[in-house]
């Protein structure tokens, strides 16, 4: 049977399926589902690629979860199907979208320096579980990760993360969110989460106890103390599959690898044009080929000199080299989010991100030619992609 | 039959075509109108009024005969119109935004 991939594009206005045969060429676009709404994440199981997650969410509304059973054709919020309102097993509870912290919810750092209560905003992303649908991880704003053993109808907070030194987290100037939860794909024991100003954690034990790991990551302007255990600003982390050892990170500033899971981190950032940036990738089948898009700095949230380039490094880092056949190279000022990259692992890998400008762009080799598949979106907020056999 | 008006985005939420008509068990309050709304279409919970706090959500209003009832009690009950169903119970989407 001819593979496939299913593009899952979140965006301000809502969430957009783009699906294509292996050749990536022609596309077809579905969508808007959830009109007018923010659609942070979508995310499939690898478990079963119909079942897909989606987070929705609204300044007026608040936070909704959505389920597809069905490769993103038709939507319920888990536990208010037509089915399950007519079925037996008592009164819909209506709690897919209620996310409650555990206990007392105590406080963080504040802009100001007090502490502040901690307050649930919305879901940055889920990630499911690599074995089992009804299981899924939820990172939210403010910073904390919930679970689901349920396929989304019920979710309970992990709450030994934000044991984790919370009180000291402060909200960088995108919030305070777990933007990123990476599952050990040969323990699923070991999960990392990444936290906008926080830093990044790790947990060998399911999510009851969370170490930071932090150590080599450096942050002399944004911290006191440039080796702190926490507050780091870590945009985005990654790893491949064949070796969950080697981690990758885009930090606000500075592109970083660990050989041991975390526990030391060194510098990659080597001849980039700029080491800050937010998305970073492997490549499916190499995994020391990695992606990354810099961005002018911290201050200025567009490619240098208004040019669109994804940068590759084949070694893991440090020698890097600039893929820009089919990229705007001239007056291009989007920015691409943490979450709006991806790859596919067709046999010809394919890269895949996402603007703030709307574009969505493929490159079905690995990088050496782009195209845009759509052009006009509202502002892309993540990127994932299935690739169905 | 209290007459139930809902904003565009909840009524495609909840896959709802117009207004929504629920028969309230009286004391017929703001509180009970929306307990009854929320055990009808169960997607609808959280997204008015906060899942733990039960407190309404910043940006949502609640309109009636002309007046906004927003800051009243939960348990301030609802006017004779609301009641027998001449005027209809406004939930809204304040402005916001810009």
């Amino acid at each position: 049977m001819m593979s496939k991939v299913r593009v899952l594009v979140g965006t301000k206005k809502g969430a957009f399926i783009l699906t294509s045969d292996g050749k990536r060429k022609d596309w077809e676009v579905s969508g808007p589902h959830f009109a007018g709404w923010e659609i942070y994440h979508m995310k499939g199981s690898p478990a079963d690629p119909n079942r897909i997650y989606a987070s929705q969410s609204s300044g007026w509304f608040g936070q909704i979860t959505q389920r597809s059973d069905d490769g993103g054709k038709t939507w319920n919020t888990p536990g208010s199907s037509a089915e399950e309102l007519q079925g037996a097993n008592g009164f819909p509870r209506g709690e897919s979208n209620k996310f409650v912290y555990e206990g007392d919810a105590g406080t963080h750092k504040w802009y100001d320096g007090t502490q502040h209560p901690w307050e649930f905003k919305r879901i940055w992303h889920f990630e499911p579980s690599l074995t089992n649908p009804d299981v899924a991880y939820a990172g939210a704003e403010d910073a904390a990760i919930f679970k689901t053993t349920d396929g989304g109808k019920t979710w309970k907070e992990l709450p030994g993360l934000r044991r984790t030194k919370g009180n000291l987290w402060q909200p960088g100037a995108g919030g305070m969110a777990v933007h990123t939860i990476l599952i050990d794909p040969k323990n699923e024991k070991r999960i990392y989460v990444a936290i906008s100003a926080g830093g990044c954690f790790r947990t060998d034990d399911g999510g009851e106890t969370w170490k930071p790991i932090t150590r080599g990551l450096k942050s002399p302007f944004e911290l006191p103390d440039p080796d702190a255990e926490v507050g780091h600003c870590v945009h985005r982390i990654t790893l491949h599959p064949s070796k969950p050892d080697v981690l990758f990170m885009q930090k606000h500033w500075d592109v970083m690898r660990s050989d041991n899971a975390g526990d030391q981190w060194s510098e990659v950032s080597g001849n980039l044009p700029s080491d800050f940036g937010f998305p970073i990738d492997v490549h499916a089948h190499e995994p020391e080929t990695i992606y990354v898009v810099p961005i002018t700095s911290d201050s200025l949230h567009y490619p240098p000199e208004g040019k669109l380039r994804v940068y590759r490094s084949k070694s893991g880092g440090n020698e890097w080299e600039p893929l820009t056949k089919g990229l705007p190279q001239k007056d291009c000022y989007v920015n691409v989010l943490r979450d709006a990259m991806a790859v596919d692992s067709l046999e010809d890998c394919g890269i895949y991100f996402g603007t703030t400008g709307g574009q969505v762009y493929c490159s079905p080799n690995g990088g050496n030619t782009w195209n845009a598949i759509v052009r006009d979106l509202p502002g892309v907020l993540s990127v994932e992609v299935q690739t169905l056999k | 039959m209290v007459r139930i008006v809902l904003p565009f985005h909840l009524r495609n939420l909840a896959r709802i075509e117009g207004e929504v008509q629920l028969e309230v068990p009286p004391p017929v309050t703001i509180g009970a109108v929306l307990d009854r709304i929320e055990a009808a279409y169960p997607a609808l919970r959280g997204t008015i009024r906060d899942h733990g706090t039960l407190k309404r959500r910043p940006f949502i209003r609640f309109f009636a005969c002309k007046e906004d009832l927003s800051l009243e009690p939960i348990d301030t009950p609802l006017p004779e119109a609301v009641l027998n169903g001449t005027e209809p119970f406004l939930v809204i989407g304040a402005m916001a935004g810009g």
